[in-house]
């Protein structure tokens, strides 16, 4: 009897990642708890354990080896006294290929097309320049641009800042020594130290305040929610102190602080730590609401968020971290607060979305384009104040408009462009907007409820085609 | 039940107080300006209190009569570029810390002049230039503000420190605990005051805290706590300069219970039906703040009656030309909605 070892997922969006080396060699006596190999990702490091014992009858994956995906047969383990001759038998290959089919299966059905965690990413570097993906208007033509991650796009944004400015300090949970739960933070306590990389306690609300007190007394804090679930605990400082203080000294208080974090639906932690907060917060007058898609726009975005003498919320979204785009080698890169962007260009639909709703709106764009239908795709960018303006030019010229988001529908981000466009724009309306939404359902679990749960490419393209009467 | 007073019978048993015996005399200078402070916080609320059952002053209005010594004491021992910080009972910090009596009362009757151009109310003043950020409506969020404030001073290598108020009831937020455990972890120099004035609201102290000696409150992060006699401004300025001594130095944080005693409801709508007349009666006649400096001052001969009436007159005319100047300032221009959500 043989046993496959699996290359492991450290996260639960991880879904590729580098063997480094082998820590045993083929021919070794392995027993339960030995360490076999070293993997790692962008975010950490890990040691594969054994769990079985035998002998490590043949590696499959060599040591250096990258983008090796999770669940791939890494090596064989036989009992003591047998070969490695019949690795696809067992029970844990069959389960994975029993998972794969059911992947296959609904693929096939035209009901249930909805992407899956694993397609959602865009492709590594050297394939994202297919996406269409017009650049930031903010880029001045001939601008090298360089391929970073939205990960490294937000970390040299924060570190650029507190290099410029020294009354930007970061604090949150593991931003310091263990360099970020997203290593969003990696390298910044190196460089800035202990003064302005700050470690806090398990304690949302008071370090939230904290840093609002820190803002009022005119230092420029970034507070990092490990996700935006927490900031549910700091929720009344954020609104009550952060938002409203300038408002009701009458102008004489400011409170020029950045709350940052992953927010939205990460993969498979199910209701409480997947919970989409834009249109929560895009309700707040005295706040202004940023959600990225491209490491460009994170990155342009963040330094305008860390300047600006108000309360920013600046989400971001865990599944685009490792999400690879061009970013412009500039000095000082500043993409401005409440500016959309034309991600596509179209004549027929109008297709609006943000963070990652971009990837799912992008997708279907292109489904759509093999139909013979050219929609137009917005990437709103910031969400408070919202760029009306570039909806409704581009409504102007379709017609037709689709919403596009992770979070519920009931008074959603989706809700809020469709009422703009009716006030704005409704005697240009050839059809009502649509709003493709996640389901209105805590996040269930199971990875096929959840996959239900959130939009999906084939709802995209349906919409695009009713709201055109195809 | 044998006693048979307006209120139950207290589940905890409350400690009888321990006030520290080190406390100087006030020289007459020192009884003056006391004086001075406290009377003018004294005429101030009476007016408000006034004018809000005039209809002149709206909303939620809550006064500090009987609590004028905490603050006075403590801003006695306050040095350029400390911050004071506290809840919504907040006319008398504005006083003390030097906000101009016209703009906070211009405030409180929503007026254009107001410290706040007539947005903030009550209970949301602020003054950048006297150190003063506010005036936070939510119980117990100026506690984490506070914190803030002072690890900003330690941020900047200022020596300035933090004077963050709150009171019984605020006590028990949870947010409190969260700011006194980061407080003494990077040691941070901010004095905590728990104005504990017996009741959160309508509920005692022993009905609603499990250990009711605040001073006590930090002993789980280490943070060293003192009781004072907050009815006298000689005791709290004694604590205060302790206190601040402490936190100067590098210490991080301490707490002070101030233990006082508000005479009036807590807000204008509380009829105060949990304790009875002769509880607040008997705090008037024998702990009044206001009538310990005076008697000081006719016994020292550092004044006489006439003396004194002179001063009553000078504070009355301030607070005088506050409601004259709060009754004819106009309301804000309507294009006022719009302004200072952002910047």
């Amino acid at each position: 009897m043989t046993t496959n070892v699996l290359m492991p997922a450290l996260s639960p969006t991880m879904e590729h990642g580098k063997l480094t080396k082998w820590l045993k060699s083929e021919g070794d006596a392995v027993k339960s708890g030995d360490i076999l190999a070293e993997i790692e990702t962008d975010k950490a490091t890990m040691e594969v354990e054994a769990v079985d014992e035998g002998t490590l009858a043949k590696i499959l994956v060599p040591g250096g080896a990258e983008n090796v995906a999770v669940n791939t047969p890494i090596a064989i383990i036989a009992a003591a006294g047998e070969s490695a001759s019949a690795e696809a038998s067992t029970p844990e290959t069959a389960a994975v290929q029993k998972i794969a089919a059911l992947d296959a299966k609904e693929g096939e059905d035209p009901q249930s097309d909805a992407i899956t965690a694993a397609d959602a990413p865009l492709p590594p570097a050297d394939a994202s320049g297919k996406m269409e993906i017009a650049p930031a208007t903010e880029v001045p033509a001939g601008t090298e641009m360089v391929a970073m991650t939205v990960r490294e796009a937000l970390r040299e944004a924060m570190a650029e800042e507190m290099r410029r400015d020294d009354s930007v300090f970061i604090m949150g949970e593991e931003v310091a020594e263990y360099q970020g739960a997203y290593k969003i933070t990696q390298g910044l306590l190196e460089e800035f130290g202990e003064r302005r990389v700050v470690d806090t306690p398990i304690t949302e609300h008071a370090f939230a305040g904290l840093g609002i007190g820190a803002a009022m007394a005119g230092l420029r804090p970034i507070v990092e929610f490990m996700t935006f679930n927490f900031a549910m605990q700091a929720m009344d400082q954020i609104i009550n102190s952060a938002a409203k203080t300038r408002y009701m000294s009458g102008g004489q208080m400011s409170c020029p602080i950045v709350f940052r974090g992953p927010n939205g639906a990460a993969a498979r932690v199910a209701a409480q730590h997947s919970q989409d907060y834009s249109a929560w917060f895009s309700h707040v007058p005295g706040l202004k609401v940023i959600a990225p898609y491209t490491a460009a726009d994170a990155k342009g975005l963040l330094k305008s968020a860390i300047r600006d003498p108000n309360p920013v919320i600046f989400l971001e979204n865990e599944i685009l971290y490792g999400h690879t785009f061009e970013v412009p080698k500039l000095d000082d890169f500043l993409v401005p607060i409440g500016k959309g962007r034309i991600a596509r260009e179209g004549r027929d639909v109008t297709i609006v979305s943000f963070s990652i709703g971009m990837v799912y709106a992008l997708k279907a764009a292109a489904e759509l384009e093999a139909e013979g239908v050219d929609a137009e795709v917005i990437d709103l960018r910031t969400l408070r104040p919202m760029d009306s303006a570039i909806i409704v030019e581009s409504v102007k010229k379709t017609g037709r408009c689709v919403t596009v988001e992770e979070g519920w529908p009931q008074s959603g981000v989706g809700a809020e462009i469709s009422a703009r466009i009716m006030e704005d724009a409704f005697d240009y309306l050839d059809a009502p907007v649509v709003r493709i939404a996640g389901k209105d359902v805590p996040m269930p679990y199971a990875a096929n409820l959840e996959k239900l749960a959130l939009p999906n490419i084939g709802d995209i393209v349906a919409a695009a085609k009713a709201v055109l009467y195809r | 039940m044998a006693n048979s007073s307006t209120t139950d019978a207290p589940s905890v048993q409350e400690e009888a107080p321990h006030y520290s015996q080190d406390v100087p005399p006030f020289t007459k200078e020192e009884e003056l300006l006391a004086y001075r402070k406290m009377l003018l916080i004294r005429r101030f609320e009476e007016k408000a209190g006034q004018l809000y059952g005039m209809g002149l002053i709206g909303g939620f209005c809550h006064l500090y009569i009987g609590q004028e010594a905490i603050v006075t004491g403590i801003m006695m021992v306050a040095q350029e570029g400390d911050q004071t910080i506290t809840s919504y009972r907040d006319h008398g910090h504005m006083l003390a810390c030097g906000m101009d009596p016209s703009f906070v009362m211009a405030e409180l009757t929503g007026r254009r002049s107001g410290q706040s151009k007539g947005k903030g109310g009550s209970m949301h003043m602020f003054s950048k230039e006297k150190g003063f950020f506010g005036g936070h409506g939510i119980v117990g969020a100026q506690v984490p503000l506070g914190t803030g404030l002072a690890f900003a001073n330690l941020y900047r290598g200022q020596q300035n420190i933090c004077f963050t108020y709150f009171g019984d009831g605020a006590a028990n937020q949870g947010q409190v605990y969260e700011s006194f455990n980061m407080a003494e972890l990077w040691k941070l120099p901010v004095v905590y005051v728990v104005e504990n004035n017996r009741y959160a609201m309508g509920t005692s102290v022993s009905r609603s805290s499990a250990l009711t000696d605040f001073s006590k409150r930090g002993q789980s992060f280490n943070i060293p706590g003192e009781q004072v006699d907050g009815m006298d401004v000689r005791a709290v300025r004694a604590a205060a300069g302790r206190a601040a001594a402490w936190c100067r130095a590098g210490n991080g944080p301490m707490i002070l219970e101030m233990q006082t005693y508000r005479y009036r409801g807590h807000s204008m709508s509380d009829p105060a039906k949990y304790r009875s007349k002769e509880e607040v009666q008997k705090m008037r006649e024998e702990h009044d703040p206001i009538e310990q400096v005076r008697a000081r001052l006719l016994a020292n001969e550092y004044a006489s009656e006439a003396d004194l009436k002179a001063i009553d007159a000078e504070i009355r005319a301030i607070v005088s030309k506050a409601v004259d100047f709060a009754s004819h300032d106009p309301e804000p221009d309507p294009a006022e909605l719009w302004t200072d959500v952002l910047q």
